[in-house]
């Protein structure tokens, strides 16, 4: 049963639609997390005086400290943006097209 | 930590990176010292609690859903509250604060790599994993392999992963207590031990998640508490706080420089790589994935336990530099009485690990240390107790039910089984805690680290995206990745030399990630390719099923049905 229900949703162009748009989405996602991750570590790396300077004449705040904390905020929030749109929009195309399957199986 | 000047700050640093993993794997017998008995009441009623807990967690956990996954009926919230509490250890709180406090800026940037990874299993791996998995990540490996050989192998590198954690924890969990309760080291041992097999045989997931939630709310409760207080005699001001904090150290205007923790590129993007990938390969992180009910509970665990442990973090960091000036330079402190510049030679009492405790002791008194030492020994039970339970499902459902008895044990039989193997991993963890107690431990954290990254990443990953992955091939993977991961570590610096006492390391990176991985990929990559057997095809051709399934739910195993 399962099987058939399977072959139904694979058929079904709104799974195409769904694996397109969420790993486009997810990958997307990755990518910016990572390239801001590995992109800090080889400023640490190779340039790490930057990020010892203050973000303006006269400030305690230095740059390093500046972009890590923006970066703790940032990935949190591109968590919360993924849930969103996963929970809500991809969601309810999943659910669709199970409730399609189920029709057709009948 | 207060070797870190004399043997040097290259050094230093990764020693603290494997205890920040650890669990204080303070080195040495350390002085005991006068029994705390703040910390040991508030102790004895977090235990109290727990214990009723799992009594009541006892009558709700009859099968094997229950046991190891809570019945899928923990929500998303609190499956990310105990994710945050099996992730953040002792160390977390008492090494990350240390590092701060001797090294200024790199100890931030360590706590982002630690951090980074979870964005990441949200995107790619956190939703799959619901989809596919039941009880134990081999559910997902093995689900169109070869049960009995995939399922063993899994289980294997799991057990790996697990036993070096736990012993791992259990010799800094014996240090740490000696230090904070004035207990011995046995009956620490024998403490940790015992309550962690009680939890786990009578409450099963239940009473551990719920270890784990009260834990982290202790934590997070905690360590808020003090940064307010601390922050208080800074006016709250950043500005103030650098500005005293850059004249009292002994890094001075460097203070907010990156040092030497990346100084070396391998090792740095290596020691990224294992942080981000082990943590998504380890078993008794992944096995929480199971606890919720469905993919989208599943997110938000990730979405809430991501915030909790970012929010840690950024209060740690705030730790650290306010223990510069108000732990720093208060002679009561030191050993000798001696205040010099802070991070410099002069002994805190207890060790560089103290920090976080002399911080807490200096803005709220006894009560707070006591409540601050109880919150670390919670810790250790909840991330040796979600240790425990991982370890156990691997020999229960994995070996026993699956490969043993090919899926026809009873229920009672397996859940038996599963205690059975939880008391047995109880004692071996006692036994070889006392053995260990005067050994360098901090390469076995590394170790864990290593073979998660590279033994169950690499094949759990390709098994859920890559169609050509076949038993061979994820067999060649597996166990590449697990021996090529222990060879780098026994090689390497921390066991060849610092255990083994050879003059010169084989190996010449302490951190095996970048090395490992690339072999178990390859390995699984070349093996699949060159299967060319009628049941490598078939298995090809149950991707296309399991692929549905991991995108869409259907089929997957739900809230207490079986």
């Amino acid at each position: 049963m399962s099987s058939e229900m399977y072959k139904h949703m694979r058929a079904n162009p709104k799974f195409q639609e769904l694996v397109a748009k969420r790993g486009r989405f997810a990958w997307t996602m990755s990518f910016i997390v990572l390239a801001m991750f590995y992109g800090f570590f080889l400023l640490v790396a190779f340039k790490p005086a930057i990020l010892g300077r203050p973000v303006r004449a006269g400030s305690m705040l230095t740059i390093g400290v500046a972009i890590e904390f923006f970066m703790f905020v940032f990935f949190w929030v591109t968590t919360a943006v993924y849930v969103r749109r996963a929970n809500g929009e991809f969601d309810a195309l999943t659910e669709e097209i199970i409730k399609d399957a189920w029709k057709e199986n009948q | 930590m207060h070797r870190l000047n004399r043997i040097g700050i290259a050094l230093g640093l990764l020693l603290a990176s494997t205890m920040a993993f650890a669990g204080p794997a303070v080195e040495g017998v350390l002085e005991k010292q006068p029994t705390n008995w703040h910390a040991i009441i508030m102790f004895c009623l977090f235990v109290m609690l727990t214990m009723g807990i799992t009594y009541w967690a006892s009558s709700r956990t009859k099968s094997t859903a229950d046991f190891y996954t809570a019945g899928g009926g923990i929500t998303g919230f609190q499956n990310g509250l105990a994710i945050a509490g099996d992730y953040m250890s002792a160390a977390t709180l008492l090494g990350l604060s240390a590092m701060v406090y001797t090294q200024g800026y790199d100890g931030y940037i360590y706590m982002l790599a630690f951090f980074a990874g979870w964005p990441v299993i949200l995107f790619l791996m956190a939703e799959r994993l619901r989809n596919l998995g039941r009880f134990t990540f081999s559910d997902i490996t093995a689900y169109r392999l070869d049960q009995g050989k995939v399922r063993t192998m899994a289980a294997i590198s799991s057990l790996t992963v697990v036993c070096f954690y736990l012993l791992a924890q259990m010799v800094g969990a014996g240090q740490l207590i000696k230090l904070l309760f004035g207990l011995e080291y046995k009956i620490a041992i024998f403490a940790v031990g015992l309550l962690m097999m009680v939890y786990v045989i009578f409450g099963g997931m239940v009473a551990t998640t719920w270890v784990q939630i009260i834990k982290a709310c202790m934590l997070l409760f905690g360590g808020t508490l003090v940064a307010i207080l601390a922050m208080s005699q800074f006016g709250f001001s950043y500005h103030n706080l650098l500005t005293q904090a850059t004249a009292v150290h002994k890094l001075g205007p460097k203070l907010m420089y990156p040092g030497s923790l990346l100084a070396d590129p391998v090792t740095a993007i290596s020691l990224g790589l294992g942080l981000m990938f082990g943590t998504a390969g380890l078993p008794h992180i992944l096995m929480r994935f199971f606890t919720v009910s469905n993919a989208k509970e599943a997110r938000k665990s990730v979405l809430y336990a991501s915030g909790f442990v970012a929010y840690f973090f950024n209060v740690i960091f705030l730790l650290g530099l306010t223990a510069m000036i108000i732990v720093g330079k208060n002679g009561a402190y030191f050993t000798d009485g001696q205040v010099g510049p802070v991070g410099a030679a002069a002994k805190l009492i207890g060790g560089g690990n103290m920090v976080a405790m002399h911080l807490a002791k200096a803005v709220g008194g006894n009560m707070l240390l006591g409540f601050l030492a109880a919150v670390a020994f919670a810790t250790i039970l909840a991330v040796v107790s979600g240790l425990a339970l991982a370890g156990a499902s691997a020999i229960s459902h994995d070996l026993y039910s699956r490969v043993i008895m090919k899926g026809k044990a009873s229920e009672t039989t397996e859940i038996r089984v599963s205690k059975i193997a939880t008391i047995c991993l109880g004692f071996v963890a006692i036994v070889l805690g006392i053995l260990f107690e005067k050994q360098n431990i901090a390469f076995m954290v590394g170790l864990a680290f290593g073979v998660a990254a590279a033994a169950n990443f690499p094949v759990l990953i390709l098994s859920m995206y890559w169609k050509g992955l076949t038993t061979r091939g994820a067999l060649w993977g597996g166990y590449g990745g697990l021996i090529s991961a222990f060879l780098f570590v026994l090689f390497s610096k921390s066991v060849w030399v610092d255990v083994i006492h050879f003059s010169k390391p084989l190996f010449p990176y302490t951190q095996p990630a970048l090395f490992a991985m690339p072999i178990a990929f390859g390995l699984a990559y070349l093996f699949s390719k060159l299967d060319g057997s009628d049941r490598a095809k078939a298995e090809i051709e149950a991707f296309e099923d399991q692929y549905v399934r991991g995108q869409t739910g259907f089929g997957a195993s739900t809230a207490g049905k079986h």
